[in-house]
C-alpha cells in the first residue's frame, strides 16, 4: 500500500464525513418522529390508523431504499404541480431527497421496533399509574414513553447503524458523502483497495462509536437493574472472605 | 408526441415496457439467487470456523462478520467492481492485451451481494446451531454415529429448521441489496426502470412499477418461506 496516497484518501474522506453525518442525524431524528406516530397508529386500536400503518410499513421494508430515493428524487420532478408548488426548492435539492427518503425509509423499521417497546410494557405499571390519577396523557409521558424506550433501545441501535450505511446510497444521487468521494476516488485512480480501506475504516469507527454511545445510554437507563456500587462491593469483600 | 398512459407501459404492444422489465425482473432474481447461494456457502465455513475452529479460524471469522456489518454494502459493491477491472487489467497486460478490460459486472455484484450476506448467514447459522439440544447430539453419539453421520442425520437438519426464519430474512435483504447492483450496469429490474425512465421521460412510472415488481417478489417468497417453515416444523408440536 501506498503511504502518501492513503493518506490523501483519508483527508478528503474524512472532509466528506460532516455530509454523512448530517444526512443520518438529521434522517434519525425525523425518521423517529415517524416511527412513533406510526407505532402509535399501530397500537392504537383505531382500524383505519391501524391499517395505514400496517400498509406504510409493508410497502417501505417490501422496496429497496434506492428505489424509493430515485422516486423521490427523479420521479417527483415528473409532475409539473410539483415543479410549480413551493416545495420545488426542497424537492430539486439532493440532499433533502436523500433525507426524506432515508426518514421514510427509517421510520418504517423503526416502527416495528417502537412498536415491540410499547407492547412490552407491562400492563400493571399503566394501572398503577392509572390508580394514582395519573391522565391518559402523563401516563404515555411518565410511564410507557421511558420503559418503551428502554426496551427498544438495543433493537433501535441496530437501526441507527443500517441508517448510516444507507447513507451511502445517498453517493448515487450526486450528493458527495464519505462513499460518494471513495467512488470519486475509485473511479479517478483505480486503486480499489486502498480507497476501500480508507473508507471502511471510517465507517467502522462511526459505527463503533454509535455502539458504544447506545450502551452508555442503555446503562443510564436501566439503574433499577444494576447492583448498588456499594453492595457489589460488599459482595466482593464477601466472595473476598 | 402523446406520452403513453401507466397502463400502456405495463403493456406487451409497441410501446409496452412489459417484455423488458420482466426480463429485467428475472435478472434481479439471478442476482439475488446467486448472491444469497454464495453467502450460504461462505455462511456454512463461517458458522464453523465460530463453533468449532481454532483461535485463528474464530478470530478471522469475529473480523469479517465485523467489518461486513459495518460498512456499507455500495463500498463493497465498489470493491469488487473497480477493484476486479483494475485486476483484470493488469492480467490482460500481462498477456499483451491492451487497454481497459472490465471485471463483468453481473459477477462482481453475486459476489458483493454474497460477501454481503455471508456475515449474515454465519450469524443466522451459528444462532441455529446454538439452538439445537446437547441431548440429541448426545443420544446421536451414545448411538454410535460417526461424526459425518451425525452432522448429516441429526444436526444439518435440526440447524436448518432453526435457521429457517433467519434466513427468509436474509433473503429479503438480499432481494433488496440486488437493486445496488445496478450501478454496476448490470440491466436488472432498477437498471431496466432507468433506462425506461430516461427515454420516456417517466421516471415516476417507471420506479412505481419497480416498487410494485420489488414488493410482488417479495411477498411472494415470504408466503413461500411460511410454507417452508411449517413443512420443516412438522414434528414440532405448537401451542
Amino acid at each position: 500500500m501506498d503511504w502518501e496516497f492513503t493518506q490523501e484518501t483519508f483527508v478528503s474522506l474524512v472532509s466528506a464525513l460532516p455530509l454523512t453525518l448530517s444526512l443520518a442525524a438529521t434522517a434519525i431524528t425525523l425518521g423517529a418522529i415517524l416511527a412513533l406516530a406510526l407505532a402509535l397508529a399501530r397500537t392504537s386500536g383505531i382500524l383505519v390508523l391501524d391499517w395505514f400503518a400496517r400498509a406504510y410499513v409493508f410497502v417501505f421494508r417490501g422496496t429497496p431504499l434506492l428505489v424509493q430515493i430515485f422516486l423521490i428524487y427523479y420521479g417527483l420532478s415528473q409532475f409539473p404541480a410539483v415543479r410549480h408548488s413551493i416545495f420545488w426548492p426542497v424537492l430539486r435539492d439532493a440532499y433533502w431527497c436523500a433525507v426524506m427518503a432515508l426518514s421514510l425509509n427509517t421510520a418504517a423499521y423503526a416502527s416495528e421496533i417502537i412498536r415491540g417497546g410499547l407492547l412490552s410494557v407491562p400492563h400493571g405499571q399503566v394501572e398503577a399509574a392509572r390508580a394514582c390519577g395519573m391522565p391518559r396523557l402523563m401516563v404515555f409521558r411518565r410511564i410507557v414513553l421511558p420503559l418503551a424506550i428502554r426496551q427498544a433501545l438495543p433493537g433501535y441501535g441496530n437501526e441507527m447503524i443500517s441508517m448510516i450505511k444507507a447513507t451511502s446510497l445517498a453517493s448515487i444521487i450526486t450528493i458527495m458523502e464519505v462513499t460518494g468521494v471513495a467512488a470519486r476516488i475509485i473511479s479517478e485512480t483505480y486503486r480499489a483497495i486502498e480507497v476501500f480501506v480508507v473508507a471502511g475504516f471510517i465507517y467502522l469507527a462511526i459505527n463503533f462509536l454509535l455502539t458504544r454511545l447506545v450502551q452508555l445510554v442503555e446503562f443510564k437507563l436501566s439503574p433499577h437493574l444494576r447492583q448498588p456500587e456499594n453492595a457489589a462491593q460488599m459482595a466482593i469483600a464477601g466472595d473476598a472472605r | 408526441m402523446t406520452q403513453p398512459g401507466f397502463f400502456d407501459l405495463l403493456s406487451f404492444g409497441p410501446d409496452g415496457w412489459a417484455k423488458a422489465l420482466l426480463a429485467g425482473a428475472w435478472m434481479t432474481i439471478l442476482i439475488a439467487l446467486s448472491g444469497y447461494t454464495i453467502g450460504a456457502v461462505i455462511g456454512t465455513f463461517g458458522a464453523w470456523a465460530k463453533i468449532s475452529g481454532g483461535k485463528t479460524l474464530r478470530v478471522a471469522a469475529d473480523a469479517y462478520t465485523t467489518v461486513l456489518r459495518g460498512i456499507p454494502d455500495l463500498l463493497v459493491i465498489y470493491l469488487l467492481y473497480f477493484g476486479g477491472s483494475a485486476a483484470i487489467t493488469s492480467i490482460g497486460r500481462l498477456f499483451g492485451a491492451d487497454g481497459f478490460i472490465s471485471f463483468p459486472g453481473f459477477l462482481a455484484g453475486a459476489l458483493a451481494v454474497g460477501i454481503t450476506s455471508g456475515a449474515q448467514h454465519t450469524e443466522v447459522f451459528r444462532g441455529a446451531f446454538k439452538a439445537v439440544h446437547r441431548g440429541e447430539i448426545e443420544a446421536a453419539i451414545a448411538c454410535g454415529m460417526s461424526r459425518s453421520l451425525r452432522f448429516r442425520r441429526i444436526i444439518a437438519p435440526l440447524t436448518l429448521r432453526h435457521a429457517l426464519p433467519g434466513l427468509g430474512n436474509v433473503w429479503q435483504v438480499v432481494l433488496k441489496e440486488s437493486a445496488l447492483v445496478s450501478i454496476t450496469g448490470v440491466v436488472e429490474l432498477l437498471r431496466q426502470s432507468q433506462i425506461g425512465a430516461g427515454s420516456t421521460g417517466l421516471p415516476f412510472d417507471f420506479y412505481l412499477i419497480a416498487g410494485l415488481i420489488y414488493l410482488a417478489i417479495s411477498t411472494v417468497s415470504s408466503i413461500a418461506m411460511r410454507q417452508a417453515e411449517r413443512r420443516f416444523s412438522r414434528g414440532v408440536r405448537r401451542g
